[in-house]
């Protein structure tokens, strides 16, 4: 198929491959973050149509801690004076002083109706403690704060994960054909071949998508994959 | 009682349809002596749990704790999802209906680890309304039209589900030219009588610019032990046992009217894996990989998914050793399966445009994997 057709979806079939790829070389590069892995879930009633057998996985991701500055920028500062003001909890401050780090699982799963990746995620402390909305916030970078200031419900919204069943984070899917399709409709390479590679489709989606949690995809990683060895074409 | 965008007599029963409730405090919440009797509500079919709060709050506001109120329901000691509409709940988790239906609601304690959190009525809206561009993702291949819909649309739009409001509804969701596909399905349904076939591939024919997939939520409700009455069937006692998914189903016009039956097969294959006729291989094939791949995929690799789909095919038949499908139903009736999937679509679709199939299956547990 010609990118210029292209409308920035992929299939099941493509997502696992190209799922497949991303993470062999992700977990290759050893990026000194947790490795991605593929989840089996054989046998789940209602997903034997899709051919789909589970997602991909990384855990326990402990998130770069965005500087202060950033933080004042987006206001964060205040948002965080104003909810501590009511708690005068010496503990609560010798957590904040020594900046607990969170803990992060990200899984990517395909979505049907969307027919792109979706990004579920949660979040919690070190001792469990599942993070509210409002905590993740503090964690995002500034431009991730202020986007989800503007439209709290259509950037982050919750969800049930479709196959743990249980309330988990996403970033909403309804714009990502488009700036799927955005994103490779400027690559000559990928016009010149005739048509667009899969391994790329989840590097590139990731580097859209990583950094609204103030990560960002390595550039020899990236280099890497955009610069051959991506045999399979849609 | 037809009419343009809707408005069907189907249409009327639905969102006329409630279900009788019997909500009792949970006991652990009980301060007062003696214990408040249970509150008796009608809950319609479309609605969402939650929504009843102002309803039921006042029988029982006097004999909570104090504390701050975060409502949520259970049944048989299940929490209820109160996203999922009142009434495929209860077709879902009443095998033989119960009326009126036996709830227990909870102001204190909110199973975060189990429910989404829901703070208040917006929390319910936007649920709604993020179900809304869903569907309007896959009928029109974005979802302009939702997120293009002016304020005071989308408030008048919310309150007709709040109300049971079906003309304001119907006013409101006409603007979204959603009508495209439902349209369709009333041309098809008005000039598809049985006795002329043709005319269906000539409505399919005049309609290539729409996606032709149909928003489908499919709750999938397994159990290892068999019985012979609904009554019989085991309760719940976790949503382990209930998968919960979105699932379009893809109607290509291949000339053959398309049932309720072949849309099941398309969106369950792992339980029909040895029924379907062996004469309709060709036919049979498009629609396995219509549903993952473009057309224009399909010509291009079709001999490589062959091969996958002898796979499959094995596959399918393990799973489906010893699998039944025991019960299907949809907004509470049970429909026959020759039904054309359109007629389905057209007059049992939720608001949101989302099509709820409660599927009972009857499963064995898988012995080693």
């Amino acid at each position: 198929m010609t990118s210029s057709s292209w409308d920035g979806t992929i299939t099941s079939t493509q997502f696992h491959n190209a799922a497949s790829t991303f993470s062999e070389i992700w977990n290759n590069f050893d990026l000194g973050f947790p490795h991605w892995s593929w989840i089996n879930f054989p046998n789940k009633p209602g997903f034997a149509a899709t051919k789909l057998q589970g997602y991909l996985s990384l855990e326990n991701m402990i998130l770069p801690i965005t500087t202060e500055e950033e933080c004042v920028l987006a206001g964060i500062e205040d948002l965080t004076c104003s909810n501590e003001d009511s708690f005068d909890d010496t503990a609560i401050l010798v957590q904040k002083d020594s900046k607990e780090r969170h803990h992060y699982d990200f899984h990517v799963i395909y979505s049907s109706s969307f027919r792109v990746p979706v990004l579920y995620f949660r979040a919690y402390c070190s001792d469990g403690e599942p993070l509210a909305i409002e905590d993740l916030e503090k964690d995002f970078p500034a431009y991730t704060a202020q986007e989800l200031a503007v439209c709290k419900w259509t950037f982050i919204t919750r969800e049930e994960h479709p196959y743990l069943n249980r309330p988990w984070y996403t970033l909403h899917p309804c714009g990502t054909s488009e700036w799927m399709k955005l994103l490779f409709s400027n690559e000559p390479s990928v016009v010149s071949q005739g048509g667009v590679a899969i391994e790329k489709y989840l590097t590139s989606w990731f580097s859209v998508v990583s950094p609204v949690f103030g990560f960002k995809i390595p550039l020899k990683f990236s280099t890497f994959m955009n610069c051959g060895n991506v045999a399979t074409v849609i | 009682m037809e009419s343009k965008g809707g408005g069907t007599e189907a249409h009327k029963y639905i969102w006329e349809g409630a279900i009788p409730l019997q909500i009792h405090l949970h006991e652990s919440e009980i301060t007062t002596l003696p214990a408040p009797p249970p509150a008796m509500i009608l809950a319609p079919r479309i609605g969402y749990l939650p929504l009843l709060a102002q309803k039921v709050k006042p029988f029982f506001s006097n004999s909570l704790p104090p504390g701050v109120d975060t409502i949520w329901f259970e049944y048989n000691g299940l929490p209820l999802k109160w996203y999922i509409p009142t009434g495929v709940l209860f077709d879902l988790l009443c095998a033989e209906p119960e009326r009126p239906w036996n709830l227990t609601v909870h102001f204190r304690g909110y199973p975060g680890n189990i429910l989404t959190p829901c703070d208040s009525e917006d929390s319910v809206k936007w649920s709604f309304i993020n179900s809304f561009k869903e569907a309007a993702y896959i009928i029109n291949g974005n979802c302009k039209n939702v997120m293009n819909m002016s304020q005071s649309d989308q408030l008048e739009l919310w309150r007709s589900i709040m109300d049971g409001d079906l003309d304001s509804y119907l006013r409101i969701s006409s603007k979204l030219k959603f009508g495209i596909l439902v349209d369709d399905f009333s041309i098809q349904l008005n000039i598809s009588s049985p006795k002329s076939p043709e005319s269906t591939q000539n409505a399919d024919g005049t309609a290539p610019a729409k996606t032709g997939r149909i928003p489908v939520r499919l709750y999938v409700r397994t159990m290892n032990e068999d019985f012979d009455e609904l009554e019989d069937a085991p309760v719940v006692e976790s949503w382990d046992r209930i998968s919960y998914i979105n699932r379009p189903v893809q109607i290509h016009g291949d000339g053959k009217c398309f049932t309720l039956y072949d849309a099941v097969t398309k969106l369950l294959p792992e339980f029909f894996g040895e029924k379907l006729p062996p004469t309709d291989d060709v036919s049979k094939e498009e629609v396995e990989v219509e549903q993952r791949s473009s057309p224009e995929e399909t010509n291009k690799s079709k001999t490589e998914r062959s091969g996958e789909m002898l796979n499959e095919g094995i596959v399918s038949c393990s799973i489906s050793d010893g699998a039944e499908i025991k019960l299907l139903r949809i907004q509470g009736i049970e429909p026959k399966m020759e039904i054309p999937f359109a007629w389905v679509v057209n007059n049992l679709m939720n608001p949101e445009y989302f099509l709820h199939i409660c599927v009972y299956v009857k499963i064995q547990e898988p012995i080693s994997i």
